[in-house]
């Protein structure tokens, strides 16, 4: 039986589609059956980070109102045998779908795969709720800004009053140089904040842009820090332990994290 | 005060990161506040219960509420106390 794990934010913009895509083709490239839902309906996105936009024949809305079968509309992807993305409807009505109908749709999807990840649109309305209404798991994505943080507060506390406890945050966008100098919020100082969980922690990276405008995924590319950044956050939802990357902070703050996952010195 | 000090002394001004923190803490006080309407019944029978070990109260004209302003967030309570209880005994004595 797979398992369903949602990528939410809150404010726009901070990297979920991103993530989606980097930990789905992450877990894909450890052998994994993976398949990627694009819950964002009318701003499809998922399908371009991941380079299939010219594959699309159906979209979610397409399954969900059974104008065709699930194995229909799901797109295979260009590298891996074992990795499928459900896109997003481009034009329809974005009250299409309803958390009922994500609820099936995951647990038929959880028989065939070993994971199931649902990216979802910025917000708390509706595709909010459709996209967790399926979900086991949390990852919360967040920059080290103000505002990407209230809104990741927020959404940890629906989170949890949906009954998706303890989820996991992701810290996206850091710049070591600016931390370094005290103009930016550091690892701790957001943990000590939304005092939850730390999955992983990903540099600003021009390999994103690059990456993106190619549709590859950073996390294939052994050259790009961001990518093994990707493939540590990938390791961590399999479960196994991994250091986080050194980002070149002063040392007691990787220390103080390395104890936040459990790790020693 | 430590911000004046710090300048007086020709000390750096704080970095902006620590100007994020703060601000953050106070406006999550505000936000955590308003996304629980069961937080402050919560906190009202919790109050009640540990009140009437010392006296007895109108648990029905109890009141509690946030305040909030720009600058701070407080909780008030408004408790019409009936009468004490006599057979308080002070243990610690
Ligand atoms: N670590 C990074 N370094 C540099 N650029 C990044 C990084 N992460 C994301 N970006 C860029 O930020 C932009 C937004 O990312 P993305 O689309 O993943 O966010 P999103 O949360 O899915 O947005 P939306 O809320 O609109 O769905 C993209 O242009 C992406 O390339
Ligand atoms: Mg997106």
């Amino acid at each position: 039986m797979g398992e369903v794990i949602v990528i939410t934010s809150g404010k726009g913009g901070v990297g979920k589609t991103t993530t989606t895509a980097n930990i789905g083709t992450g877990l894909a490239a450890q052998g994994k059956k993976v398949v990627l839902i694009d819950t964002d309906i009318g701003l499809r996105n998922l399908d371009v980070v991941m380079g299939l936009e010219n594959r699309i024949v159906y979209d979610l809305v397409d399954v969900t109102q059974g104008n065709c079968r699930l194995k229909q509309a799901l797109i295979k992807d260009k590298r891996f045998e074992g990795l499928f993305l459900l896109p997003a409807a481009q034009t329809k009505d974005k009250n299409a779908v309803s958390a009922d109908d994500m609820k099936k749709l995951c647990e038929e999807l959880r028989e065939e795969f070993d994971y199931i990840i649902v990216d979802c649109p910025a917000g708390i309305e509706q595709g909010f709720k459709n996209a967790i209404a399926g979900a086991d798991r949390a990852i919360v994505v967040t920059t080290p800004e103000v505002s990407a943080v209230r809104d990741a507060d927020r959404i940890i506390g629906l989170l949890e009053a949906n009954n998706l406890k303890r989820p996991k945050l992701v810290i996206n966008r850091l710049r070591a140089d600016m931390v370094k100098r005290g103009d930016m919020m550091n690892i701790d100082d957001m943990i000590d904040i939304l005092a939850i969980e730390l999955l992983g922690v990903v540099p600003e990276d021009e390999q994103i842009v690059i990456s993106t405008n190619k549709g590859e995924p950073a996390v294939l590319d052994m050259n790009s820090q961001a990518g093994q950044a990707y493939r540590n956050i990938t390791k961590r939802v399999m479960n196994q332990e991994v250091p986080l990357l050194n980002l070149d902070y002063e040392t007691g703050i990787v220390k103080k994290l390395k104890r936040l996952l459990g790790l020693k010195g | 005060m430590i911000d004046f000090l710090r300048n007086i002394l020709g000390k750096e001004a704080p970095r902006s990161k620590n100007i994020a923190k703060e601000r953050l803490q106070l406006v999550l006080v505000h936000d955590r506040a308003n996304i629980s309407p069961h937080l402050l019944e919560d906190l009202k029978e919790d109050l009640i219960r540990v009140i009437t070990n010392y006296m007895e109260i109108d648990e029905n004209a109890l009141e509690v509420q946030l305040n909030n302003d720009d600058q701070s967030v407080a909780l008030v309570a408004n408790i019409p106390v009936i009468k004490m209880k006599r057979d308080y005994q002070d243990l610690r004595a």
